[in-house]
């Protein structure tokens, strides 16, 4: 657990960055700071691992103040990726992550063997442990900046806008793939970013600030969805709250599902058109996995695949009224295609089914 | 160019090479060594940088010559002795160095040093393991030229009759001979040229972290 108890920073130049800070980031949970630029996000988080002190206040890691610990042995503890990575240009990559275990006092052998673990465990090719730093993408540099900060299997982790300076594809796979990490190591971990979808996507709760350094709302990312503490929160929550607090809403056993007839391919046109609901029918495979949508009346002879419409997507049974709701709308035939862990079909919903199920629970059980 | 004359006075000459080398050299080493912990201190602090700077340059603007001869009443050294000439030249060292060595620290990026920190790095441990390390090739470039500065400079010696390539010089004004004189500013620049391709050297396999350049 870290535990900001009112941290004030308060810069020589008169700066109040941070005022009066009270925190708490719950052990093996991912807690986002988020807010916008300038509002002391860094400032906060470095005064954790006392990159920078505080002017007043304490900060507690796991009940015992900071204040009171040897800087560099804190910061041991503490696993930092740092902004645009801050690899050390002058080691190879498989240096770069053995940094904390070398310093811990681990041998170079028995450090880089960890090392190339987590490289793996990260995503990186083991052809890139010999590699300098200026030889990777931004991406890939982020990813080491990852594999570095867990080397040492640190019980905290701190994280300054880890994904910020990558384009949006490789944004969002990193935080998938982190988001997966997170699942199986479970670390205590703060981090920081401006961008509130990032923020509502990968944490467990999420911290919004405002400029001046004083704390908005401390919430989860549904809560903050739809019930914003103030007006500043509802502003930087954004637009379409309610139809993105949808992803947080659990549809389990909350949506009557309709069967839907569905055909393989190579069914004749005409026992297709005995299948279909209105002009549309459901294609599946072998294994009734859905393949997409065709109108059987457009055909003549045997169904192939250059007959289907692909605009629709499916949801999972165990997901979220979001999911069956864009499953509904992105159907060409608006029936939404619902389908098990196993990603076989099990039925349809409408947009309405959907709807009437949100109705009916006006607080909706959280997907998390 | 006397050929025979050459060949004769081979084995001074190159005792006077020798002497030029070890008069050149050993002032580089010295210099850096006490400019390493001078320039650390310019990039420590703001205030301190200036100063340092300042002064070093003002002592690079005293000719050669007369520090030569300053430096003995200041030593207690006789004038003809070679620690002098040493002295002398690591002070020019120093003074051409500290602003390369605060510079060198001052071109790690900022990132680097936040990361080296944050991972528990100590403050000496930083400097060692991590500064300067990566302001080797910016220290490199300024030995280079502290190099070469100092071989021409060895050379005004010869007016105190301290042996070196200069001795060359003087000797063929005398004599009113061109030989060795021509033979003492190719060994100077040879010698020059080599230190400097040492340094090159020694730059590359410190570095083999830098981006390569590949001519396109
Ligand atoms: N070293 C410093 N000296 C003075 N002011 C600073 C310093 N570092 C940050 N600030 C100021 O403190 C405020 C918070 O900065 P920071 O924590 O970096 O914000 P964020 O990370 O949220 O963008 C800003 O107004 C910034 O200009
Ligand atoms: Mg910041």
């Amino acid at each position: 657990m870290i535990k900001f108890e009112n941290v004030t920073k308060a810069y020589p130049d008169g700066t109040v960055a941070v005022d009066g800070l009270n925190l708490e980031a719950p052990t093996g949970k991912l807690t986002i700071l988020v807010g916008p630029s300038g509002c002391g996000k860094t400032t906060s988080l470095r005064m954790i691992n006392r990159l920078i002190e505080p002017t007043s206040g304490t900060i507690y890691l796991d009940d015992k103040p900071t204040s009171g610990m040897d800087a560099a042995l804190l910061r041991l503890r503490i696993g930092y990726v740092i902004q645009h990575a801050g690899l050390f240009p002058h080691r190879t990559i498989v240096d770069n992550v053995a940094t904390m275990p070398v310093l811990l006092g681990e041998s170079r052998q028995g450090a880089r063997k960890k090392a190339l673990e987590l490289m793996e465990r990260v995503g990186l090719p083991a052809s890139f442990a010999k590699r300098y730093p200026w030889q990777l993408s931004g991406g890939q540099q982020q990813r080491v900046g990852v594999a570095r900060a867990l080397a040492s299997d640190p019980a905290f982790m701190l994280m300054d806008e880890p994904f910020s300076a990558v384009d949006p594809v490789v944004r969002a796979q990193l935080q998938d793939e982190f988001l997966r990490l997170q699942r199986e190591i479970g670390k205590t971990i703060i981090m920081v970013t401006h961008d509130i979808d990032e923020a509502l996507k990968l944490g467990d709760q999420v911290a919004v600030m405002r400029v001046g350094g004083k704390l908005a709302q401390m919430a989860t990312p549904s809560e903050l969805l739809t019930a914003p503490a103030d007006e500043f929160v509802a502003d930087f929550v954004g637009r379409d709250r309610g139809y993105r607090s949808l992803g947080f809403a659990n549809a389990a056993g909350t949506v009557t599902l309709t069967e839907e007839a569905c055909v393989t391919l190579g069914t004749s046109a005409v026992e297709a058109q005995s299948k279909a609901t209105g002009a549309w029918v459901l294609v599946v495979d072998g294994n009734r996995k859905p393949l997409g949508w065709a109108q059987p009346d457009l055909i003549n002879g045997e169904l192939k695949r250059e007959h289907l419409n692909l605009s629709g997507t499916s949801a999972s049974s165990s997901g979220t009224m979001r999911q069956l709701l864009d499953a509904a709308l992105s159907s060409p035939s608006r029936r939404g295609v619902v389908v098990d862990s196993n990603g076989e079909l099990i039925g349809t919903v409408t947009a309405s089914d959907v709807v009437k199920a949100i109705e009916a629970e006006p607080h909706l059980e959280t997907a998390r | 160019m006397n050929f025979e004359w050459l060949g004769r006075q081979f084995d001074n000459i190159v005792f006077l090479l020798g002497w030029h080398v070890l008069l050149a050299v050993a002032p580089l080493i010295l210099g850096l060594l006490i400019a390493l912990p001078l320039g650390w201190w310019a990039h420590r602090s703001r205030r301190i940088y200036p100063l340092l700077v300042g002064v070093a340059g003002l002592l690079y603007t005293v000719p050669s010559l007369a520090l030569f001869v300053l430096l003995p009443l200041v030593l207690g050294t006789k004038i003809l002795d070679p620690l002098n000439i040493v002295a002398a030249l690591t002070i020019y060292t120093v003074a051409l160095l500290v602003r390369v060595v605060a510079d060198a620290l001052d071109s790690v990026p900022e990132d680097t040093v936040q990361a080296a920190k944050a991972m528990g790095y100590r403050g000496y441990q930083s400097l060692v393991k991590v500064e300067l390390p990566v302001g080797v090739p910016v220290i490199s470039a300024g030995l280079r030229v502290a190099a070469v500065s100092n071989v021409s400079l060895v050379s005004v010696a010869a007016l105190l009759g301290i042996p070196q390539l200069g001795s060359l010089f003087t000797q063929g004004f005398q004599l009113r001979f061109l030989t060795p004189i021509i033979a003492g500013i190719l060994l100077c620049v040879i010698l020059a040229l080599i230190l400097d391709g040492l340094i090159i050297l020694l730059n590359r396999w410190m570095t083999p972290w830098t981006p390569k350049v590949v001519a396109s």
